[in-house]
């Protein structure tokens, strides 16, 4: 039991990191149909970003975890949307209206570009971070076994739901997440009652890149070490989250990404820590056999 | 665009189309075509089919880029745009040109209100500071917001859908979601309103019930209204001025009845009459061959 519980924290916490990173996937899908696989690189990129901002402030003295936790994790936010408004800008707008399969491959052309800027920038070797957070919460003890709630855990778990509360009601109820919503179900006509569609397509990739520097944040506290190509596999497993939650849908990118962490701790927990990439997989595989749609998803209907 | 802006010359109509020619390829849709849609008018464009006349609105809206032409529309406050310059999504929302469709297309997954509010994005987007003022909720944005849901709310008592508002657009019978799409529409409030085909698949009684909001429209609103219809009850019955295409040309301009009666309006629709247009003395050498 106790284990149990110990591991259902730990894939809480990986959960909230793949979740956030399964909405970019899934809102940049929503919105021009196309699967972003430089979203993965975005997060690697912003995980850097946040290492080298915790450094610099480290530098100038600022060693008061709250206040160098805001401020690199505005940097972050900042530097990383920027990375993503470029992306889309470069590699994605010009391609608007051509054939899907041209902008997927430039999307993974762009993530390969990415992966090498990086090593080429900040170099191959893997760079590990202090831990900033130390301690915990024991909730629960049986002989030697206890479980542990870390500070940090929380820190996550309550930064991730406050993300994903702002974002939802971004989507929800302002005129930014209406005109997203709009763009998604007929661009063409989004354009007609005044929306500037190409503005609104930047502003998803920058919300996306946003909730993924925060994961990239997330990432290099949680693991405390960070390479060039972490982007890969964490891509890999949120955009498998995505669809398992059904790609498109925002409370399924979320569910997904929990549920994959979930998978991940247990089956690394009970079962073998090799196998659990495969574990995660398999489900997927399993989900789109028996629910195409994903979890969440609507299935699309032809109107004839 | 301060390139397509000009300032308004005295009594201009509210949009003048002159020599409006559209090619794809080899194909011309349109060729030459000029004429002029006035305020508080209804002008209605009609023709045979593949004339020409959604191949307008298309480049009306900055769906197409016109080969040849000049689309000046003048604003009543805002100045004179020249349509054929300007980038598609800032027709409606700088020179306040709004269109509906042939085919609806209304934004199905959202509610009836949601459709009404998301047609009032500009405003309010500028009223959020770009989304964080929305997301706090500050007092410019939910006042804005506030407006909204009024002109909304107006709208919808318009066309009668105040009791449906909350449901999914996609869920409404096809009348509602064809007044709907009107009343989104207007919501973009603007100076000119570009219908096409409003009243296909209408029954009678939702075509008069249509005539009358167009009417209202026209009246209350002061506004332009462009029309392509097929239905001759609802051209006849509300135009103020008809324009007739055939095969990209325009045939024919004026009031209905001088539209109703002009001769190749009336070839175009029905086909050549030959006996009775024949001149005499071809007629009398006909007849004289026959004996």
């Amino acid at each position: 039991m106790e284990y149990f519980v110990q591991q259902l924290i730990n894939g809480v916490t990986l959960g909230a990191i793949y979740g956030l990173i399964a909405i970019g996937y899934t809102m940049v899908y929503g919105i021009i149909g196309m699967i972003n696989f430089a979203h993965g690189e975005i997060f690697m990129i912003s995980s850097f970003i946040a290492l080298i901002a915790l450094m610099v402030l480290g530098l100038f003295g600022i060693t008061w975890v709250p206040l160098a936790l805001l401020i690199t994790m505005i940097a972050t936010m900042v530097l990383t949307s920027i990375y993503g408004w470029t992306l889309e800008r470069v590699a994605y707008r010009p391609l608007r209206g051509s054939p899907r399969l041209a902008a997927l491959i430039t999307a993974i052309g762009m993530s390969i570009f990415l992966q090498n800027y990086v090593q080429l920038l900040q170099g191959a070797r893997v760079k590990p971070m202090q831990p900033l957070f130390t301690g915990g919460i024991e909730i629960m003890r049986r002989g030697d076994f206890t479980v542990l709630v870390s500070y940090l855990q929380i820190f996550i778990w309550v930064l991730t739901v406050a993300l994903m509360v702002a974002f939802t009601l971004v989507i929800t109820r302002t005129a930014l997440g209406r005109a997203q919503r709009a763009c998604e179900q007929d661009r063409g006509m989004a354009g007609l009652i005044g929306i500037n569609v190409d503005r609104t397509i930047s502003l998803t990739f920058v919300m996306g890149a946003s909730l993924g520097s925060v994961a990239g944040l997330i990432f290099l506290l949680n693991y405390g070490v960070i390479d060039f190509y972490i982007g890969f596999l964490a891509g890999m497993k949120a955009f498998t989250a995505a669809v398992l939650g059904g790609i498109g849908s925002l409370p399924g990118a979320m569910l997904g990404g929990l549920l994959i962490g979930l998978i991940e701790a247990f089956w690394s927990g009970y079962f073998t820590v090799e196998y659990k990439d495969v574990a995660a997989f398999s489900i997927l595989v399993l989900v789109l056999i028996f629910r195409p749609t994903g979890l969440l998803g609507k299935p699309d209907i032809e109107k004839v | 665009m301060s390139a397509a802006r000009q300032s308004v010359a005295v009594d201009a109509p509210l949009l003048n189309v002159e020599h409006l020619t559209m090619r794809f390829g080899g194909l011309v849709a349109i060729d030459d075509v000029s004429f002029e849609a006035a305020e508080k008018q209804i002008t209605a464009i009609i023709g045979p089919n593949g004339a020409g006349k959604t191949t307008v609105f298309n480049c009306l809206t900055g769906f197409y880029k016109p080969t040849v032409g000049r689309l000046a529309l003048n604003h009543p406050t805002a100045g004179t745009f020249l349509l054929e310059q300007m980038e598609g999504f800032r027709i409606p929302g700088k020179a306040g040109v709004a269109r509906t469709f042939q085919n609806i297309r209304l934004f199905g997954a959202m509610s009836v209100l949601e459709n009404l509010i998301v047609a009032q994005h500009n405003k309010l987007m500028h009223a959020s500071a770009f989304t964080f003022g929305g997301l706090l909720g500050l007092p410019r944005y939910r006042h804005a917001e506030a407006k909204a849901v009024d002109l909304a709310r107006y709208w919808l008592d318009r066309v009668g859908l105040t009791g449906r508002a909350d449901w999914d657009a996609a869920n409404l019978p096809y009348g509602d979601q064809r007044r709907l799409e009107i009343a989104r529409a207007m919501c973009t409030q603007p100076v000119l309103l570009c219908l096409d085909e409003p009243a296909a698949g209408l029954n009678p009684r939702e075509s008069a019930d249509l005539n009358q909001l167009l009417t209202y429209i026209r009246d209350e609103h002061r506004i332009g209204l462009l029309l392509i219809e097929h239905d001759m009850n609802v051209v006849m019955g509300i135009s103020d001025h008809i324009v007739v295409l055939d095969y990209g040309r325009k045939i024919s301009d004026g009031s209905p009845e001088q539209v109703r009666n002009d001769p190749t309006v009336i070839r175009a629709y029905l086909g050549e009459e030959e006996d009775e247009e024949l001149p005499p003395e071809v007629a009398a050498d006909l007849a004289a061959n026959r004996d």
